[in-house]
């Protein structure tokens, strides 16, 4: 029972970006293309609102429902895997349109062929834990 | 109009935007993080992949949460979908509509997705094979590389005035321009 609630936050979010089409190849496209506001208005708001809402629970020192103060670790840095890794992501969210979330949401949406996409994602991840300590960090 | 006329209507960015950020809060005042490839290493672990690579050896229970999410937006994409849809025409622009058109795709913004290309008939040419199954690589194996997606970098990450995921983003942002305008019409022509 204690994991309902991120069920239930997960099915608003699948709804969120079904119903504003961010789940859609086309308007992943279309951003990379310039040639619509849109995904980058959902992306630029959802950064505004989410800089006020971290700053307000930093702020107030908050506890989470777990009972311990919220505190959110800072990302790591190492410029070459951000940039690298970041280019080969980017890479591959224009060709399927998806990023890790909206795989799953374009599966629940009937696209049933997606499970090929994920299918692969996980091989992906799995290739980068055999080589991370080749690759420039 | 009803409530469900009206929210089937496909919602504009300043509904999406705002809304995305109250889940990255929910879940922080759940005590977690927003953060979705993360899903990926943990599947691998629960296939096995700590038997072949140290670096799946981790305890994936406390991850269970994130696991659950995603089933969540699994079914949250099945009902929006099913019971929320006006119609299956997407509001791309004219210019989009019009550059695709002149790559030769057929009914571009009808679905949410190219079917010749990244649906199972995509699987029988070579541009659908490398779309889906590269892309799908490319994915798992960049948002791993660069410790986060859009969830965790592009949304998370430049919420809390993180450099690196800025620096992230701009890489996700190199790669998808490489993509769009060199090698999807590579892949549009073959």
């Amino acid at each position: 029972m204690k994991f309902i609630k991120y069920l239930l936050v997960g099915i608003v979010f699948g709804i969120i970006l079904t119903k504003a089409e961010v789940t859609s190849w086309y308007r992943i496209f279309e951003m990379f293309n310039f040639q619509s506001f849109h995904m980058y208005g959902v992306i630029g708001s959802a950064v505004g609102l989410g800089i006020l809402s971290i700053a307000l629970i930093k702020k107030s020192n908050i506890h989470s429902t777990e009972g311990v103060p919220i505190s959110i670790k800072p990302k790591e840095g190492g410029v070459l895997r951000l940039l690298i890794g970041g280019t080969i992501f980017g890479l591959g969210w224009a060709m399927t349109g998806a990023c890790p979330g909206p795989m799953f949401i374009i599966l629940g949406q009937g696209y049933s062929a997606f499970i090929v996409v994920i299918l692969s994602a996980i091989v992906g991840a799995f290739l980068y834990g055999l080589m991370k300590k080749r690759l420039p960090h | 109009m009803n409530l469900i006329e009206y929210v089937s209507q496909p919602w504009p960015w300043y509904v999406a935007g705002p809304l995305i950020a109250v889940v990255m809060t929910l879940l922080l005042i759940f005590g977690k993080k927003f953060g979705i490839s993360s899903n990926l290493e943990t599947i691998c672990t629960i296939a096995g992949a700590g038997k072949f690579v140290d670096y799946f050896k981790v305890d994936w229970k406390k991850q269970v949460w994130n696991l659950v999410f995603v089933l969540g937006c699994v079914i949250g994409g099945y009902i929006a979908q099913n019971f929320l849809m006006s119609g299956d025409q997407i509001a791309i622009s004219d210019a989009t509509v019009d550059s695709l058109k002149a790559y030769g795709l057929a009914q571009p913004g009808q679905g949410y997705l190219p079917d010749q290309f990244l649906g199972w008939e995509g699987l029988t040419s070579m541009s659908g094979l490398i779309m889906m199954v590269f892309g799908g690589l490319f994915v798992g194996f960049g948002t791993r590389y660069a410790g986060g997606c859009t969830s965790g970098h592009a949304i998370s990450g430049l919420s809390n005035l993180q450099l690196p995921s800025l620096i992230a983003v701009v890489g996700f942002f190199i790669g998808g321009l490489i993509t769009t305008h060199f090698i999807l019409p590579i892949l549009f022509a073959l």
